[in-house]
């Protein structure tokens, strides 16, 4: 271990959220949900909330960490830091930044937070009537290019066509979802099942992505608190530390227009290598994968950018039999995510995979030491982070 | 309008940017000329318009005028309907097209023609203006057919 790394340093020692509503129906204001999330949070590792002293958010998160300091009557805020970046892929950044902050000595007790009231603000997948588009918004806004899902579609058609990838691997990814959300009673999804039938049988939003292939939308909010690792050990739960922390993009994958030289990717094509370096883990020692759904294209190629089968074998290894808890080959978004258990903008994905660290999940891998998180596929700038047990260090 | 366009009437309206970097797309458009920006320093293609050569981080970025003809790199085709306009507007199809002549730059357009129809990756299509003349600024789209 060099010392420019985090690998063992920073722990997550608690982690809370509110419920999770259908977007638009919470009872609370969103300012409100993020208090209770950090609350929740403190609760669940067994501190006086007034210890938080730093916040780290992502996505253009709405909750300034100078009124929540207030609001919380905290003594001192020493850290706050919003990761660039709208949509997911913020989401181990915000982790890494706040990891980064422990270690360094700048804060001594981050909290992660995302929180979301859409009946209060706006959805994501939906325009407003009218108006006028300017910059990289009229090359795409006059063509009917105007959602998350239409502006990623393209990237994951070319994808699936230069590695000539039937619907299967695509299908299975949402089939494991919802399976998984089916043993998870917190899920938005839960009672509902998917087969396959229903799958092939639902609408679609945009070619190539069914319904089901197409993340939810909901109200609520979530949160971890990182501390130093040597005082996680004196605190009510396992703690889960972080082994490795890494976010960016490919050279110009920002390009305007859909002009990125490297097109049909989920933009983890150099984030990857850099996670496994740091984290001194590679992808055969990933006991269990939260992978950030925007799009089920999105995480079939997260998958193949963080090494977890070469594009060619997508059709084979894409199957739910192998994404499944708690024997599958590789156990995939096990609480169901953000197709079946909830949109925390995949901040849910980071408590998942410290349950299952901790040996709490609602869809158990047996005694996992390595459990990762992969945020927010093909935006810019993209992360992932692995989490390590005690037994890793 | 004039003519028919191919996406219902309603969506938003392309402007100009507010500090001019993309005007000269949209005046040419309007005149049915097609132009990208090209480094005068070191001859590169650029697209989408940037102040600043990627290549060579010239600041002498020119606007030149190229054929409308590409392949196309990818598509999409959209049912869901994400703006009031597109209510009734049934599935379409959305394609990127690559330019060889001007350095492989790709354009976002939709494809003209039966919006159910199949889409080929690689099969060759040309440029199609298409003159909002009623919109409030007046504006063109640049759309896409089959050769």
């Amino acid at each position: 271990m060099t010392e420019r790394s985090l690998r063992g340093k920073v722990a997550v020692v608690g982690v809370g959220e509110t419920a999770y509503y259908k977007h638009g129906k919470s009872p609370d204001p969103e300012f409100v949900l993020a208090l209770k999330a950090i609350l929740a949070a403190a609760g669940d590792a067994g501190i006086d909330p007034r210890q938080i002293d730093g916040f780290a958010s992502y996505s253009n998160d709405r909750n300034d960490p100078s009124r929540l300091a207030a609001a919380l009557g905290l003594p001192e805020l020493r850290f706050s830091n919003m990761q660039w970046g709208g949509g997911g892929g913020g989401g181990s950044g915000a982790m890494g930044n706040a990891a980064a902050a422990v270690a360094t000595g700048m804060a001594d007790c981050v909290v992660v937070f995302r929180a979301l009231a859409q009946g209060q603000f706006q959805r994501f997948g939906a325009a407003a009537p009218g108006g006028v588009a300017t910059g990289e918004a009229a090359l795409n806004a006059p063509y009917g290019v105007m959602s998350p899902a239409q502006r990623y579609a393209m990237r994951a058609m070319r994808f699936l066509h230069e590695n000539r990838i039937g619907d299967g691997a695509q299908r299975a990814i949402a089939l494991a979802s919802y399976h998984h959300a089916q043993l998870n009673p917190r899920a938005v999804m839960h009672g509902k099942p998917l087969t396959a039938a229903q799958y092939d049988a639902s609408r679609w939003i945009v070619e190539p992505w069914r319904l089901f292939d197409c993340c939810m939308e909901n109200d609520g909010a979530a949160a971890l608190i990182l501390m130093p690792a040597e005082r996680a050990l004196d605190l009510k739960q396992k703690p889960a530390y972080i082994l490795g922390a890494a976010q960016g993009s490919e050279y110009r994958n920002a390009a305007r227009g859909h002009n990125a030289p490297l097109y049909a990717t989920s933009s983890f094509t150099t984030v990857a290598p850099r996670l496994y370096a740091m984290a001194g883990v590679g992808p055969k020692d990933v006991d269990v994968l939260q992978s950030y759904e925007n799009f089920t294209g999105g995480v079939l190629m997260s998958l193949v950018e963080h090494g977890f089968f070469k594009a060619g074998e997508a059709d084979e290894f894409l199957v739910k039999e192998n994404l499944l808890a708690p024997s599958g080959k590789l156990p995939l978004n096990t609480s169901g995510g953000n197709l079946a258990e909830c949109y925390m903008h995949g901040l849910e994905l980071q408590i998942e995979a410290v349950r299952q660290l901790r040996g709490t999940s609602t869809a158990q891998v047996e005694d996992p030491e390595v459990s990762m998180v992969i945020s927010g596929p093909m935006v810019t700038p993209v992360s992932s982070m692995i989490f390590g047990s005690r037994e890793t260090l | 309008m004039t003519g028919a366009t191919y996406l219902n009437p309603g969506l938003p309206v392309p402007v100009a940017e507010n500090d001019g970097l993309d005007k000269p797309y949209w005046d040419a458009a309007r005149r049915g000329v097609l132009m990208v920006q090209r480094c005068g320093a070191c001859g590169a293609w650029q697209w989408g318009p940037e102040w600043i050569c990627h290549k060579c981080l010239s600041f002498d970025m020119r606007w030149t005028e190229v054929k409308g003809r590409g392949r196309i790199y990818s598509w999409e085709r959209p049912w869901h309907p994400v703006h009031p306009a597109l209510k009734d507007q049934g599935p379409y199809i959305v394609v990127l097209v690559e330019l060889p002549e001007a350095g492989g730059v790709r354009m976002l357009g939709n494809l003209l023609g039966d919006p159910r129809q199949d889409v080929r990756i690689g099969a060759e299509v040309e440029a199609v203006f298409e003159p909002h003349d009623d919109a409030k600024p007046p504006y063109t789209l640049v759309q896409w057919r089959y050769v």
